[in-house]
C-alpha cells in the first residue's frame, strides 16, 4: 500500500518559511517509503545498468582491438549464416515488446469506456509479451546453432583470439539475454498479479533493457563481421 | 529546485522481526552500512596483519616469525618466510586493503548508511539490491581468504595481477595454481557487488531526494559518494571484463594475455600472442579511477565534517563540487602513468602525463579550500577534526610526491622503487584511512547513540598521525637512493647500508599498528559504555543530525523531511541564539 503524508494540494512549499514543520505520519503508517515515482527509479537504475552493460562491452572491444594487433596470429573465419536469421528474430522482439506496450499503456483510456476492453488489451499485451519472450528463446537457441557451425569448422574457444573473442561475446551476450528473459517473466507475473494496474513502470524498464539487448546484439555483429 | 512528490511514494518494506531479517540478510541500509564497516575493519587488521609479517622480515630477515609456520609450512618453513612468500603475502595485503578496506570504507560503509539519510530518503532506491551488493563483496572476501589455505598459497603477482605472471599456471611459481584462480574469481565478484552498490548510490542520489533537497544543497560528502560511484560504475565495468579474460587464459587454454614462446620451468607454454600490456591497460584504466574511489569519499567527508568544528562555513562550495566532478572526469585520462617503463610507445607517455599534471589543479584547489576554511577559525579540537586535519596533512605529503611521479623521465628512475611506495600510502591509503577515522569519531554517536572516548581518540590520533610520517617518509630517501620494492631482502652492496632504515620502519609500524587496537577498544568500549549522545552533538547542520539518535528503522520516524538550506550555514546567528542553522530549519539563512 502506498503510504503518503504530503496529498496533492497540501505540499509545504520552500517559501513557506516559519511554518514548514516536517508532516509527521501515524505509527501505523510508519514504513519505508520512496519519494519519487517507483517508474522514474526503475528507469533511472536501468539506464545506469545498461551504462554499466556498455562500457563492459566497449572494454571487451578494445581488448579485441589491441589483441588481433598485438600479434600476427588472428585467423579470419566466415561468420555462420544463421547470426543474421538470429538478428531479425532478436529485432522482431523489440517490435512485438512494443505492441505489448502499446496495448498495456491503452488500458487506462480504455478502461473508461468499457471495462471488458481493458482486459481484452491486457491479454493482446500478454500476449505479444509471450512472444517477445519466445523469440528471445529462438534468438539464444539460434547463436547455440552458430556456436555448433563454429565447432563443426574445427573452431573451439581456445583454437584462436578470433574464435575466443567469438565465444565471448555471443556468450555474454545470451547471459545478459537470458537474464533479461527472467526480467520479463518477472514483469509478466506482476502484470498477471495486478490485472495491469501500475505495473506499467517495470515494463519500461524492462523495454530500456530489451531493446539495449537488441542495439549491442546488431553492434557486435557488426564488429565481428568487420573483424572475422 | 529539485521537486519530489509525495503523491507518487511507494511503498517498500516495513520493519523486520526476526533477528535474521534485522541484523543479518537486512534491507535496511543503515544495517548494511554497519556490516560494510564491519567487513572492513576485520580486512583491515588481517591487511594490517601481513604488513607486519612483511615489515618484520625485512627489519631482520633470518628472525623465524612465531606460529608463521602453522599458516604455511612451505611459504615459512620454521617461520622465516621464503622471498616467494613474502611477495604472496604482498599481493594479499595490496588486495585487501585496497578492495575489501578502502574501498568498502569510506564509500560503501559510510555511503549506505548516510547518503539516503544526509539526502531525506528512507531508505536506498533498490533495497534488495543493496542487501546483495553486501553479501556478494562478503562472498569475494572468503573467496579471497581462501587463497591463505590451498596447497600453494596466496598469489605472488602483487595487487595488480601483471601478465603473463598472473595468467600462466603453477609453472610460473607458488600460487600461481589455485591461489591466483582464487583472486581473479574473487575480484570478479567483488566487481558484481561493486556495480550493484554503486548503481543503488546514483539512482538513489537522482530520485530519492527529498523535497527543498536540490544538488546545490546537498552536503558534500553525499557529492563525494555520488561521484564516486559513477566512478566505480565505469571503473568495476571494466575491471570485470578484464578478470573474465584472466580467468579464461589461466582455464580455458585461451591467449589473451600470454605471448607465444614463453617457455617456465623448461616447459613451453601453450600459448600464442597475447599481449600482457593488454592487462595492463584493462587493470590501469580501473586502476587509477580506483585510487579516487578511495579518496574523493574521504575529501567528501573532511569537507562535511571541517566546518563543524572551524564552526565556519566551507570556502567555495561550488568549487569544492565543482573540483570533486573534475577529478572524477580527469581520472580516467591517466592510467597510463602507472605504464611509463612498461614498454608503451615513449609518445604516450607524454600524453598521460600532461592529464596527470591537469588533475593536480582540482586536487591542489581542494587543498587550499580547506586550509583557507580553518585558517583564522576558531577550531574545536575533537578527535574527528584532528583527523580531518591530519588528511590534509598527508594529502599534501602524498600529493607532492605526485608531482615528481608523473614526470617520465624522472618516473624512469623512480619507478617501482620505496618512493612509490611512499606516494601511494600517503595519499591513496593514509589519507583515505584518516577520512575514514574522522567519519568513525563524528558519525558513531549517530549510528550507535554513544559517543566514543575522546581522550582515547586523541592519543590514537597522535601515535597514528606521528607513526605514518616515521613510516613513510624515510620511504622516500629509499626511493631516491634506488631502493627497489618487493624485494624480501637486501643483499645487494648498495642497499645493505639502508638495512637500519628499514629497521627503523619496522618499529614504526609496529608501534603505529599497535596504537590501533586503541582505536579497536574505543569502538567496541563506547559502543557498550560510551555516555549517552543527544541527537545533534556536534551542533552540525545536515539531516542526519535532525533525526533520532540512533536513527529509526525509516531514518525520520516518519517524518517527510522538507530542506530550506544549504549544509554550510555555519557561523551565522540564528533566531535561537545558536551559530548554525539546520537544513531542515525553515529560517532563512543569510547566505542560502
Amino acid at each position: 500500500m502506498a503510504t503518503t503524508t504530503l496529498p496533492p494540494g497540501a505540499e509545504i512549499t520552500l517559501d513557506d518559511h516559519g511554518s514548514g514543520k516536517p508532516p509527521e505520519r501515524t505509527p501505523r503508517q510508519r514504513q519505508v517509503t520512496m519519494p519519487g515515482s517507483q517508474a522514474q527509479k526503475s528507469e533511472t537504475g536501468m539506464w545506469v545498468a545498461v551504462s554499466a552493460i556498455g562500457m563492459s562491452f566497449a572494454a571487451f572491444t578494445s581488448a579485441m582491438i589491441v589483441r588481433q594487433d598485438a600479434s600476427t596470429d588472428w585467423q579470419r573465419f566466415q561468420l555462420p549464416h544463421v547470426l543474421y536469421l538470429n538478428t531479425l528474430i532478436l529485432l522482431a522482439s523489440s517490435v512485438t515488446l512494443e505492441l505489448s506496450r502499446q496495448r498495456i499503456a491503452a488500458m487506462p483510456d480504455a478502461a473508461r469506456h468499457a471495462a471488458g476492453s481493458a482486459k481484452a488489451l491486457l491479454a493482446n499485451g500478454i500476449y505479444w509479451l509471450y512472444l517477445t519472450a519466445a523469440l528471445g528463446l529462438i534468438f539464444v537457441l539460434g547463436q547455440l546453432l552458430a556456436w555448433r557451425n563454429l565447432a563443426a569448422q574445427g573452431l573451439f574457444l581456445a583454437t584462436n583470439p578470433s574464435s575466443s573473442f567469438f565465444y565471448l561475446f555471443t556468450a555474454l551476450h545470451a547471459v545478459h539475454l537470458l537474464g533479461g528473459m527472467g526480467g520479463l517473466f518477472y514483469v509478466l507475473r506482476k502484470l498477471v498479479r495486478s490485472g495491469g494496474a501500475g505495473e506499467t513502470s517495470g515494463l519500461s524498464a524492462f523495454s530500456i533493457y530489451w531493446h539495449f539487448m537488441d542495439l549491442l546484439w546488431v553492434y557486435l555483429l557488426l564488429l565481428l563481421a568487420m573483424r572475422m | 529546485m529539485h521537486e519530489t512528490s509525495a503523491s507518487h511514494a511507494a511503498h517498500q518494506h516495513t520493519a523486520p522481526t526476526s533477528f535474521i531479517r534485522k541484523h543479518v540478510f537486512s534491507l535496511d541500509h543503515k544495517v548494511i552500512g554497519k556490516q560494510y564497516y564491519g567487513l572492513a575493519l576485520l580486512a583491515v587488521f588481517i591487511g594490517m596483519g601481513l604488513s607486519w609479517l612483511m615489515r618484520l622480515h625485512l627489519g631482520w630477515p633470518a628472525w623465524p616469525i612465531p606460529l608463521l609456520d602453522k599458516l604455511s609450512a612451505v611459504g615459512a618453513p620454521s617461520g622465516v618466510m621464503t622471498p616467494e612468500y613474502y611477495l604472496s603475502l604482498m599481493t594479499m595485503h595490496g588486495t585487501i586493503m585496497v578492495f575489501f578496506v578502502l574501498t568498502n570504507a569510506p564509500f560503501a560503509a559510510f555511503g549506505n548508511y548516510f547518503l539516503p539519510i544526509q539526502i531525506g530518503a528512507e531508505d536506498m532506491a533498490f533495497p534488495r539490491f543493496n542487501m546483495m551488493s553486501f553479501w556478494t563483496t562478503f562472498m569475494a572476501f572468503l573467496v579471497m581468504m581462501a587463497a591463505f589455505f590451498v596447497t600453494d598459497g596466496p598469489p605472488i603477482s602483487g595487487w595488480t595481477a601483471y601478465a603473463p605472471l598472473s595468467a600462466v599456471g603453477g609453472d610460473a611459481g607458488p600460487g600461481l595454481k589455485v591461489g591466483q584462480t582464487l583472486w581473479a574469481i574473487s575480484i570478479a565478484i567483488f566487481c558484481i557487488g561493486s556495480l550493484l552498490g554503486a548503481l543503488n548510490f546514483i539512482a538513489t542520489t537522482l530520485d530519492l531526494r527529498t523535497k527543498g533537497m536540490s544538488l546545490a544543497r546537498m552536503p558534500y560528502c553525499s557529492w563525494a559518494w555520488f561521484v564516486t560511484s559513477v566512478i566505480a560504475l565505469l571503473a568495476f565495468a571494466v575491471l570485470l571484463p578484464a578478470c573474465i579474460l584472466l580467468i579464461l587464459d589461466r582455464t580455458a587454454g585461451t591467449s589473451f594475455f600470454i605471448p607465444a614462446g614463453l617457455v617456465l620451468s623448461d616447459k613451453l607454454q601453450p600459448h600464442s600472442g597475447g599481449s600482457p600490456l593488454l592487462w595492463q591497460h584493462l587493470f590501469w584504466f580501473f586502476g587509477h579511477p580506483e585510487v579516487y574511489i578511495a579518496i574523493l569519499p574521504s575529501i567528501g567527508i573532511v569537507c562535511h565534517i571541517l566546518p563543524v568544528f572551524a564552526r565556519k562555513p566551507l570556502l567555495g562550495p561550488r568549487a569544492t563540487v565543482g573540483c570533486m566532478i573534475a577529478i572524477g572526469f580527469l581520472s580516467y585520462m591517466v592510467w597510463g602513468h602507472h605504464m611509463f617503463v612498461s614498454g608503451m610507445n615513449p609518445f604516450s607517455a607524454t600524453l598521460f602525463s600532461v592529464p596527470t599534471l591537469f588533475i593536480t589543479v582540482p586536487a591542489t584547489i581542494l587543498t587550499l579550500l580547506l586550509l583557507g576554511s580553518v585558517y583564522g577559525a576558531k577550531m574545536r579540537f575533537t578527535s574527528a577534526s584532528l583527523f580531518c586535519l591530519g588528511f590534509i596533512s598527508v594529502f599534501i605529503s602524498g600529493g607532492i610526491s605526485g608531482f615528481f611521479l608523473a614526470q617520465p623521465s624522472i618516473d624512469i628512475y623512480l619507478h617501482a622503487t620505496y618512493f612509490v611506495v611512499a606516494h601511494f600510502h600517503f595519499v591513496m591509503a593514509v589519507a583515505s584511512l584518516f577520512g575514514v577515522f574522522a567519519g568513525t569519531y563524528f558519525w558513531f554517536p549517530k549510528m550507535t547513540g554513544r559517543m566514543m572516548n575522546e581522550a582515547l581518540g586523541k592519543l590514537h590520533f597522535w601515535l597514528t598521525f606521528i607513526g605514518v610520517y616515521a613510516i613513510f617518509m624515510p620511504m622516500h630517501y629509499l626511493g631516491l637512493a634506488g631502493n627497489v620494492r618487493r624485494y624480501s631482502a637486501f643483499v645487494d652492496d648498495y642497499l645493505i647500508p639502508l638495512i637500519p632504515v628499514h629497521k627503523f620502519i619496522t618499529i614504526a609500524a609496529l608501534l603505529t599498528g599497535a596504537a590501533q587496537f586503541i582505536f579497536l577498544f574505543n569502538l567496541i568500549w563506547s559502543r557498550f559504555k560510551g555516555p549517552i549522545a543527544s541527537e545533534n552533538p556536534w551542533e552540525a547542520t545536515s539531516l542526519e543530525w535532525s533525526t533520532a539518535t540512533p536513527p529509526p528503522f525509516d531514518n525520520f520516524g516518519g517524518k517527510h523531511m522538507v530542506v530550506y538550506n544549504g549544509p554550510n550555514e555555519y557561523g551565522v546567528e540564528s533566531r535561537d541564539g545558536k551559530d548554525f542553522i539546520m537544513q531542515t530549519s525553515p529560517e532563512k539563512a543569510p547566505a542560502s
